[in-house]
């Protein structure tokens, strides 16, 4: 996590709104949602589904049109329309790491093609024998070996998936990458050992990443900063170790309430909160978005901005 | 097993040296690998694995679900007398499944009939295994649908499954296997495609219905983590064995098994930001070839050579808590687990003189 102060804003999202349907069946499944990710940082983004979490890395990444709002990357805006050379420059250096290694690799495609295929698009005259050593350097980088660049999906384990799906990434040596849920399909002892490759590839490609996830006891792990979505609307946003400490939103704290705990003692003593989101009174005093403390944003209207600000004295 | 009456509660359900097979593209594989094991009336036990392990495939064995090219090879499963392993014809099976033993499976998306109407889906059931009809069968369910945390029964009774979400469609599942008032529940992964919240909610559910229907439930899952709350013991399976069973304090705050610690410190829980988290080395083994030794040695940091040659027995470590590895036999040099397994097993001891 880099210094406050020294730090750039690698991509920023503002006031993006994100709608499907029209007319009658509209339904806005982002609303008016804000946030910066600044160079060399891993931001969380947390919410249940539904919530519209992927739908945000999809709009960053240009899947899901946006219908208002705006999403700059390094000052240069890259949604809504934008010159092809832009558009390239996005797909180069936004990459996204998806949830499901079972359903995310072209079955018909041997590894050596499903890794490359972003190159033939950035660097079309490549040498074939160039594309095959960066394909090999690739897989080596996500402790795979070489010689798998000529099997199918089909031969690998869960785990080996979602290792190709991330040498995928890594052949375009992007800056930010959206890994969306990346490691929720796989079983728990081979979670570790993806989540300690996606951390080691940080450092040594000094990645950033927006990580999108549903379970927090990740996110409170690997994380430097951490928004909560609900609904369409992010409600907290601090740095983890400081959202983990002084939760304020109800539903944050509900959030965290419900992380199971690996120690039966503290499980047997445990509440969880279950969030009511009509227990707002937001009818007469609508929220908006307040700096409660340095670095943790919370939406609240102005009597609950008093409440949370008894809270943390 | 050596904890022949714990808490004098009764002996329901007894495996003795199951041994499951498979043929798989013409090569015979061995899924379950002689595992014994007991089931007493009203516990939760839990069994936890990673995908492979088997957890699955052995329970599916107590309902005679196996898949056509599984059989069971040799053992014995020991319910009120007599002998599921001997179970041919589905007619012996209907008399068990769903009756006296019934499943929940994971995902509430696909387990559930997407044409049939919630409602329709548990009376079916009713009808079929109870002696009831029409409004009366109706009334049975709609009493179950309220037992399970469904509000407003009367409207969701006549919704399909998609008008619901994930946690409301494994409420209806959950619904659907205890509407013949089973003995036994077998859940599997009950909570692992639903949200962290719902999960807890689920989690929460299962236990306090058991005590009104007086189930004994056994919960498969590869996430350690989500049971604390609700296991009584618990049952860690790697390559179609149990390594080690215990009771869940035992396990959580006083595990002797390597793949056991593994599996608990590979938890993000339990690790230290900034540092890289404990993980387990390589991939399950090929369960087409037969294992020699202790299966998890070659992902074993802690492994002698023993480990390679001959099966370990289980070692008693107190009458309740037993484990399969060579590092609990006297002659092995002691070792020093992971460090949050250290810390667990010192808070363990303090709890005991404490106690």
């Amino acid at each position: 996590m880099p210094e406050m102060g020294k730090r750039e804003k690698l991509l920023e999202v503002r006031n993006i709104t994100v709608e499907f349907g029209s007319g009658k069946r509209k339904f806005t499944a982002i609303d008016d949602v804000s946030f910066d990710i600044y160079r060399g940082e891993i931001f969380g983004l947390v919410g249940e589904s539904g919530s519209g979490k992927t739908t945000i890395g999809r709009a960053i990444i240009r899947i899901n049109e946006i219908s208002g709002g705006e999403i700059l990357f390094k000052g240069e805006r890259v949604s809504g329309k934008i010159s092809s050379e832009t558009d390239k420059k996005v797909v180069k250096n936004i990459q996204m790491i998806f949830q499901d290694p079972m359903a995310s690799l072209n079955e018909r495609a041997k590894v050596d093609y499903i890794v490359s295929e972003g190159l033939y698009n950035i660097r079309p005259d490549e040498a074939k024998e160039d594309r095959r050593r960066i394909v090999a350097q690739s897989l080596l980088d996500v402790g795979l070996l070489p010689e798998f660049a000529d099997r199918f999906p089909h031969e690998f384990s869960g785990g080996q998936r979602q290792r190709i799906g991330i040498a995928r990434v890594m052949v375009m040596e992007p800056e930010l990458v959206i890994a969306d849920e990346p490691i929720s399909a796989l079983d728990v002892s081979i979670r570790a050992q993806v989540l300690n490759l996606m951390m080691t590839l940080q450092k040594t490609k000094s990645l950033t990443y927006l990580f999108i996830a549903h379970d927090l006891s990740i996110v409170r792990f690997i994380t430097d900063r951490t928004a909560v979505i609900y609904r369409g609307k992010i409600v907290e946003l601090a740095r983890t170790e400081k959202l983990f400490a002084n939760p304020l939103h109800p539903y944050t704290k509900a959030l965290l309430s419900a992380i199971p705990q690996p120690d039966p003692e503290v499980e047997r003593r445990k509440r969880v909160f279950v969030y009511d989101s009509t227990s707002h009174d937001y009818a007469a005093d609508p929220p908006s978005w307040f700096e409660i403390e340095p670095e943790h944003f919370v939406s609240a209207n102005t009597k609950e901005k008093k409440e949370y600000e008894e809270m943390l004295k | 097993m050596v904890n022949l009456n714990y808490g004098g509660r009764e002996k329901i359900l007894s495996v003795e040296d199951l041994v499951v097979k498979f043929n798989l593209r013409g090569k015979v594989l061995t899924a379950v690998r002689g595992i014994s094991m007991e089931l007493y009336s009203g516990e939760s036990m839990v069994i936890v694995g990673e995908s492979g392990s088997g957890k699955s495939v052995f329970t599916k064995t107590f309902m005679g679900m196996l898949d056509l090219n599984g059989w069971i090879d040799s053992g014995r499963i020991i319910y009120k007398g007599s002998d599921l392993a001997k179970y041919k014809t589905e007619r012996e099976w209907l008399k068990i499944r769903g009756r006296e033993i019934a499943m929940v499976f994971q995902d509430p998306m696909t387990s559930l009939n997407p044409l049939k109407t919630v409602g329709r889906q548990i009376s079916e059931t009713v009808e079929l295994h109870r002696a009831a009809r029409g409004t009366s069968a109706r009334k049975i369910s709609l009493d179950i649908l309220s037992d399970v945390g469904i509000s407003n029964p009367e409207k969701r009774y006549d919704q399909y499954p998609h008008e619901l979400s994930g946690g409301m469609r494994q409420r209806v599942v959950i619904a659907i296997a205890l509407v013949c008032n089973p003995q036994v529940l077998i859940c599997d992964e009950p909570t692992t495609a639903l949200d962290v919240t719902i999960q807890a909610q689920i989690l929460q559910l299962l236990h306090s219905l058991q005590d009104k229907y007086s189930l004994t439930i056994i919960y498969i899952t590869h996430d350690l983590g989500v049971v604390a709350n609700v296991a009584d013991r618990i049952a860690v399976m790697y390559a179609g064995d149990i390594v080690e069973c215990g009771l869940c304090d035992e396990i959580f705050y006083n595990p002797q098994h390597p793949y056991t610690w593994a599996l608990l410190s590979s938890l993000p829980q339990l690790g230290v930001r900034g540092e890289p988290l404990f993980a387990i080395k390589g991939t399950p083994p090929n369960l087409h070839v037969e294992i020699k030794g202790d299966a998890f040695a070659p992902r074993n940091p802690y492994a002698m050579e023993i480990d390679f040659i001959k099966r370990p027995p289980y070692f008693e470590v107190s009458p309740t808590h037993k484990a399969r590895t060579w590092l609990l036999d006297p002659r092995a040099p002691r070792v020093t687990p992971p460090p949050s397994i250290v810390r667990s097993q010192e808070r363990w001891k303090e709890m005991r003189r404490n106690a």
